[in-house]
């Protein structure tokens, strides 16, 4: 079936009213019409504006297309109209749980491009924010997803250690969302002082917490019956659609750009890949909860390494990428983000192309939710970890 | 039903006497019982609404309501206010009549359950002999405005969460009454207040200890109270309404007043369904085991207790309520939701033959000692 014929086949069986039809045939019989139930674009599982319609027989899920699109801003064509400076303040909005990641992309394919060494100092602040930003952004899913299962109360317990994060990053960026503190060589400005000690003490607050996390959600037995063994995805499957971060992590390989491809400074420390074994929904969110704990150990090692000295280098009044194109790939807290950055000699990007894991995530999501109940479709849902403007751009 | 053959026409009428009962005329007694039902029927709802709000709010490391009135004490009456003010929906598609039927038939079987429950020592409204019988059947009947609101909406998800709701509701029955019924084996009468003198009369198998039903049937307890969760549509068996997977089940469509009494259907539930407990199980407006009310020591340590006894023993009644209540808020706060066929499993499986079990060791007991 084409592209094409999908498409029509969807446009006319959702129409309200249509589908629940029971129809009396010639020979006295009923017969049953499949139900096809669009959930979304507002709708509270998809935390966006995600659509995705299911044809349903009772509960069961025969069939499950995503409908994406509904939040595109044009990010990549906005790009190639502001110069390398202003880009920053584009890409830190795509995925809004990961700001601080977007921009160290954007900032190392830019200074890829340009070949411009940043001072080490820069680095590591780099990465000490960085991880904070994975902490905060899979603090989130975890609220959110535990909220798709019908448990409120993990949602605030995150809120209680987003925001003592967020305020961590407020006293440096001056931002809680967008940062906005990354630069071309550099960063905008050093930290205030005091903001390591602060850090520490966040830090070994946040671990202190983390057994409240493991024991209510990782541990409750209706989690265990709702997740395990629900959307189970095999590795091969994974890998031909390209999915990354936790969701492939989840299926036991070890893939993850600071190990595997190190960047910045990430080749000096140790950073541990925690795997699952059958790529279920609970291996996801274990793979989730346990990538907190490895970004507060690097955290800490990274309090250790903080070299002194300037936090940038003095730019030129015009920042030019010289002609020619590059391709910068790190590991985003929701898998694996790649940035395209093309320049034809001039003042802005002449293509910058985003290459973000929540676009090859939700690829896998009709693959997981045929056959699924629909509360199991909702916890599918949630366990492919993605943010809509991520996937819309 | 053997009761209702051999004994005529009486099994209709009251039993012991209300204290509502004052006065020779029919309409001063009968007017006392309906501001009786229906103050405990709008009154205490909110207070358990009041005790979700704040404790849940204290587990969420957040304050719950704080602005309107003291403490935020009066948030659910601010709520209803806003409520019958919003304007009323209905969807072009809806089958009017029945959807805008749908939320009375909830809430009216809700109301008639409170009228044979003892709130206290003669604190009741009519002491029906079939007084057991007539409360599941009564709370039974909401179902029909769940599935009639979930039909009638013209919408996917409120179908979805009528059809759960009704599948939930006829496996959980079951359970819940074979739990009940081993109670009146028990206590040898269908009568509620029957079953509070029973369990105050009750002495651990020869012994002189007095236990109320909750130590002998401890499983059939638990069954009640979990199949009750499960007939409230409470978490973590919320799954007709399920907001993350069926936006608000059954109650999608419903807006201002309508979804009031939805609302409204539910926190009732809560206080019939806990106060049939405490009658069934923890004796009554019995303060301990054993130990009767001061000033009720005349009648057996139930009856006739003057003003301190009455006001105390309802004051307990009300008491052990919201103590289960506060013991569903809690489950709500603490587990996810299971998936619509693990609870059919558990009900069919799990519920039902522990329910049998129960009720045979119930029987056999009463038959030996």
């Amino acid at each position: 079936m084409s592209d094409l014929d999908l498409r029509q086949e969807f446009l006319a069986g959702t129409a309200p009213g249509e589908d629940i039809a029971v129809q009396l045939s010639g020979d006295g019989q009923f017969r049953t019409a499949d139900m096809s139930l669009s959930i979304g674009p507002a709708h509270p599982a998809t935390h966006g504006v995600f659509r995705i319609v299911l044809d349903l027989d009772g509960e069961r899920v025969r069939e499950a297309r995503p409908v994406i699109g509904y939040m595109h801003r044009g990010f990549e064509k906005l790009a190639e109209h502001r110069d390398f400076r202003q880009i920053f303040a584009l890409v830190n909005r795509h995925d809004w749980l990961s700001g601080f990641s977007n921009e160290l992309g954007t900032a190392l394919a830019v200074e890829k491009l340009m070949e411009f060494e940043v001072p080490d100092r820069a680095q590591w602040i780099r990465m000490l924010l960085a991880e904070w930003n994975r902490v905060l952004n899979h603090l989130m899913f975890i609220g959110s997803y535990a909220l798709e299962l019908g448990a409120i109360t993990p949602m605030f317990y995150a809120f209680r250690e987003r925001e003592d994060i967020q305020h961590l990053l407020e006293s440096a960026t001056g931002g809680r969302l967008h940062f906005t503190y990354n630069q071309v060589g550099g960063l905008k400005i050093d930290l205030p002082k005091g903001f390591l000690a602060e850090s520490t003490q966040v830090s070994s607050l946040v671990r202190s917490r983390l057994p409240d996390y493991f024991d209510l959600v990782l541990g409750n037995e209706i989690f265990h019956g709702r997740t395990k063994g629900v959307g189970p995805l095999p590795m091969e499957v994974a890998l031909s659609l390209g999915v990354s971060g936790p969701t492939l992590q989840a299926t036991g390989l070890p893939e993850d750009p600071r190990v595997t491809e190190p960047y910045l400074k990430y080749g000096e420390i140790d950073v541990e890949v925690p795997v699952g074994e059958n790529g279920d929904a609970f291996d996801r969110f274990y793979c989730l909860l346990h990538r907190i704990r490895v970004s507060l150990d690097i955290i800490d090692q990274i309090h250790d390494h903080i070299p002194p000295g300037p936090v940038n280098s003095k730019l030129p009044k015009m920042v030019k990428a010289p002609e020619g194109a590059t391709y910068v790939r790190i590991e985003n807290p929701l898998g694996q983000l790649g940035y395209w950055l093309e320049s034809d000699g001039g003042r802005t990007p002449w293509r910058l192309k985003m290459r973000t894991p929540s676009f090859s995530n939700v690829q896998a999501i009709p693959y997981l939710m045929r056959g699924q109940l629909i509360p199991d479709a909702v916890s599918i849902l949630g366990s492919v970890f993605f943010v809509v403007g991520d996937i819309d751009r | 039903m053997m009761l209702l053959v051999t004994s005529g026409v009486a099994p209709y009428l009251a039993q012991a006497e209300s204290i509502l009962d004052v006065g020779d005329t029919f309409i001063v007694p009968l007017l006392l019982k309906l501001a009786f039902v229906l103050g405990i029927f709008f009154v205490v709802p909110l207070v358990a609404g009041y005790l979700e709000h704040k404790a849940m709010g204290r587990m969420q490391h957040r304050r719950g309501p704080v602005e309107a009135g003291p403490f935020g004490t009066l948030q659910l009456v601010a709520d209803g206010i806003k409520f019958i003010q919003k304007e009323d929906l209905i969807p072009s598609a809806a089958d009017k009549w029945v959807f805008a039927m749908a939320p009375g038939v909830a809430l009216v079987p809700a109301m008639l359950a409170l009228l044979v429950i003892p709130f206290g020592p003669g604190v009741f409204a009519l002491d029906l002999e079939l007084g057991l019988f007539y409360v599941l059947a009564a709370s039974s009947v909401s179902v029909l405005g769940v599935l009639m609101g979930g039909w009638s909406s013209a919408n996917k998800f409120s179908l979805f969460g009528g059809l759960r709701a009704g599948g939930q509701l006829i496996a959980y029955e079951l359970p819940l009454i074979l739990a009940a019924i081993a109670v009146a084996v028990q206590a040898g009468t269908l009568s509620l207040v029957g079953i509070v003198e029973a369990q105050a009369e009750f002495m651990l198998f020869g012994t002189g200890i007095n236990l109320w039903y909750v130590i002998p049937q401890l499983l059939g307890f638990g069954i009640f109270f979990v199949a009750a969760l499960a007939e409230l549509s409470r978490p973590p068996f919320d799954m007709p309404i399920g907001d993350s997977e069926l936006v608000f089940g059954y109650m999608t469509e419903y807006s201002g007043i309508k979804y009031a009494m939805y609302m409204l259907t539910e926190y009732a539930g809560m206080v019939t369904m806990s106060a049939l407990m405490v009658v069934l199980y923890l004796g009554g407006w019995q303060l301990l085991p054993g130990v009767p009310l001061p000033g009720c020591e005349a009648a057996g340590g139930l009856f006739d207790c003057g003003v301190t006894g009455t006001l105390l023993g309802v004051g307990v009644m009300l008491g052990k309520i919201l103590l289960l209540v506060f013991v569903m808020v809690w489950l709500r706060v603490a587990y996810p939701r299971l998936r619509e066929d693990q609870l059919q499993r558990i009900a069919w499986l799990v519920m039902v033959p522990l329910a049998l079990l129960n009720l045979a060791l119930v029987t056999i007991a009463k038959v030996v000692y």
